[in-house]
């Protein structure tokens, strides 16, 4: 009889459907994975350990960096920690305006993932059309923020600026077609023969296991746990809004597909509310530790602009202790941990990436599977590795 | 002072010699535990059918040099039941090694290589420790406090072998 032996594969680090530099050491019996190994690691720039050398305002706009698909969702889960730590409060204003672009950039996010994934299991069309209305998000947070991809947008105790005039009725159009645009993209999917048998009864993974992995976010959900930590632990006012958390059933990559459209559709909704009902009042928290005295104070006042001068160069030092917060980035649970030495720089920054942990799952996932699954699975846990790797 | 919750309180009638202090800042809740004991109290809170801290949210090092015992070892806890996050922390010198809780929870098995890799903890009985963020063969760890940023061989010439 002749000899069996299992191939093995390498995939990545440069695979286009690896979703950036993911490498995985795939072996094979015939078409079946016997054995998945990934290796990360190619994106490591030490944000933990830089965040250690800079003031708090300093590491805000290293957290655009990490999932970089998802900056306003970063700064968001930062700021919180730093706010938890110095124990401030945020007008309710700026929190208003925290939800609005952090489910903004969810939809931007999941629109990036759709496209993407689609893509890689052989739709092309999709991709044409989410990315035009990721265009619409991006150029809001253009006029928002000023930037597009990394805006940098939230400061500890508020946002950076106010509104621009008229960037209302522009997001509001945007709100009002959006839903006719998921739509679009569910008649190209949700039904279509050959999407459902590449997604499927694929890359399946059960709730037990989800939690024991620490999976968190739509990969979570959709394995039909109920868990969404802007309702477990509700945070910047996400307890004054209407919205349901879409589960899954069976936990398949069809699952986690379904999931992020819905969640696509009540983030919609969020955003909606928010301009809704928009509290009118001040954008920045009036705590003069922490916050810059305005522009006007620092020419006229000398004590303003010796504190514009101290908080720049030596940045504030809260009080010593250590804090976790985390929010519900777009990939699932992003949290910060923050231990403070009462210096002025973080004594430790650790950042809690959902994806780091989403991934670890990937080879539960696909082992026993065909080699094809591998794609449409690690497509639908949608990683960053900006994120995995820091 | 109010009443502990009720992790802190099984835990100190499970555990009277191990729960070193509990701490609570901003409303979290930090329990510094022996080191000796730290897998069966992982054990225990998993397991417990009122507390049921089923998932690992996260694990992380911290490094006090020059403080003896230089590495703390946190772990965040999370109960979909109590909806509650407990920490844990444990103390470890340098050279020792800590217990994994990768059998209890998968999650721990990145977490703690990431541990490993980034500070140079090991974790005995875990299956695969090996780097995970670094190449093997890497020198050094580089979330240890005695290591520069720039890295150690910044500003220092290449020669290559001939």
């Amino acid at each position: 009889m002749a000899e069996t032996r299992w191939m093995t594969i390498n995939m990545g680090p440069q695979h286009p459907a690896t979703h950036g530099v993911l490498r995985l050491v795939l072996e094979l019996d015939g078409e079946i994975i016997v054995k998945a190994i990934p290796h990360i690691g190619h994106l490591h720039r030490g944000v933990e350990k830089l965040a250690e050398n800079r003031t708090y305002h300093q590491v805000i706009p290293l957290t655009d960096r990490l999932d970089y698909t998802n900056a306003m969702g970063n700064n968001l889960a930062y700021v919180l920690a730093v706010e938890k730590l110095l124990g401030i409060e945020v007008p309710k204003r700026a929190q208003y305006l925290r939800v609005m672009m952090a489910e903004l950039q969810r939809i931007a996010a999941h629109l990036i993932w759709l496209g993407t994934h689609v893509l890689d299991i052989g739709a092309t069309t999709p991709i044409f059309y989410t990315f035009r209305e990721r265009e619409e998000v991006l150029r809001i947070f253009e006029e928002v923020a000023g930037g597009r991809l990394t805006p940098t947008y939230l400061r500890i105790g508020g946002v950076a600026k106010d509104l621009p005039e008229g960037i209302e009725e522009k997001i509001r159009d945007f709100v009002k077609t959006f839903p006719q645009r998921i739509n679009e993209y569910e008649t190209l999917l949700t039904q279509n023969i050959i999407w459902l048998k590449r997604t499927k009864e694929v890359g399946i993974i059960s709730k037990e296991d989800a939690i024991n992995w620490g999976v968190t976010g739509p990969t979570l959900r959709g394995s039909g746990v109920k868990w969404d930590v802007r309702k477990a632990f509700p945070y910047s006012s996400y307890d004054e809004f209407e919205f349901d958390i879409p589960v899954g059933t069976v936990g398949d990559v069809y699952d986690r597909y379904i999931v992020r459209l819905r969640e696509m559709e009540w983030s919609n909704s969020i955003v909606r509310q928010a301009l809704d009902r928009l509290p009118k009042g001040p954008i920045l928290s009036d705590d003069p530790r922490v916050v810059l005295p305005n522009k006007e104070m620092v020419l006229t006042d000398i004590a303003s602009l010796i504190r514009q001068f101290k908080i720049v160069s030596e940045g504030f030092t809260p009080p010593k202790g250590e804090v976790y917060a985390s929010v519900e980035a777009a990939k699932g649970e992003l949290g910060f941990y923050i231990i403070s030495d009462g210096s002025n720089r973080p004594f430790r920054l650790r950042i809690r990436p959902p994806s780091f942990l989403n991934l670890g799952a990937l080879p539960k996932m696909i082992e026993g599977s065909l080699i094809a699954d591998v794609i449409s699975t690690i497509g639908s846990i949608d990683i960053v590795l900006g994120e995995i790797d820091r | 002072m109010s009443e502990p919750h009720l992790a802190i309180h099984k835990l100190k009638e499970k555990f009277p010699n191990s729960v070193l202090e509990v701490e609570t800042f901003r409303g979290e809740i930090t329990a510094k535990v022996a080191k000796k004991d730290i897998y069966e109290i992982c054990r225990f809170l998993y397991s417990d059918p009122e507390l049921q801290y089923h998932m690992l949210t996260d694990l992380c090092g911290v490094d006090y040099f020059p403080e003896t015992p230089r590495f703390e070892i946190v772990y965040l806890l999370h109960s979909f039941k109590l909806n509650h996050r407990l920490r844990l922390k444990v103390r470890v010198k340098e050279g020792e090694s800590v217990s994994s809780v990768e059998s209890i929870w998968k999650a721990a098995n990145w977490l703690e290589r990431e541990v490993y890799d980034l500070f140079g903890v090991p974790f005995e009985n875990h299956p695969d420790l090996r780097r995970i963020l670094l190449w093997d063969g890497y020198e050094g760890h580089p979330l240890r406090k005695d290591f520069p940023v720039e890295g150690p061989d910044f500003d220092k010439p290449y020669k290559p072998e001939v």
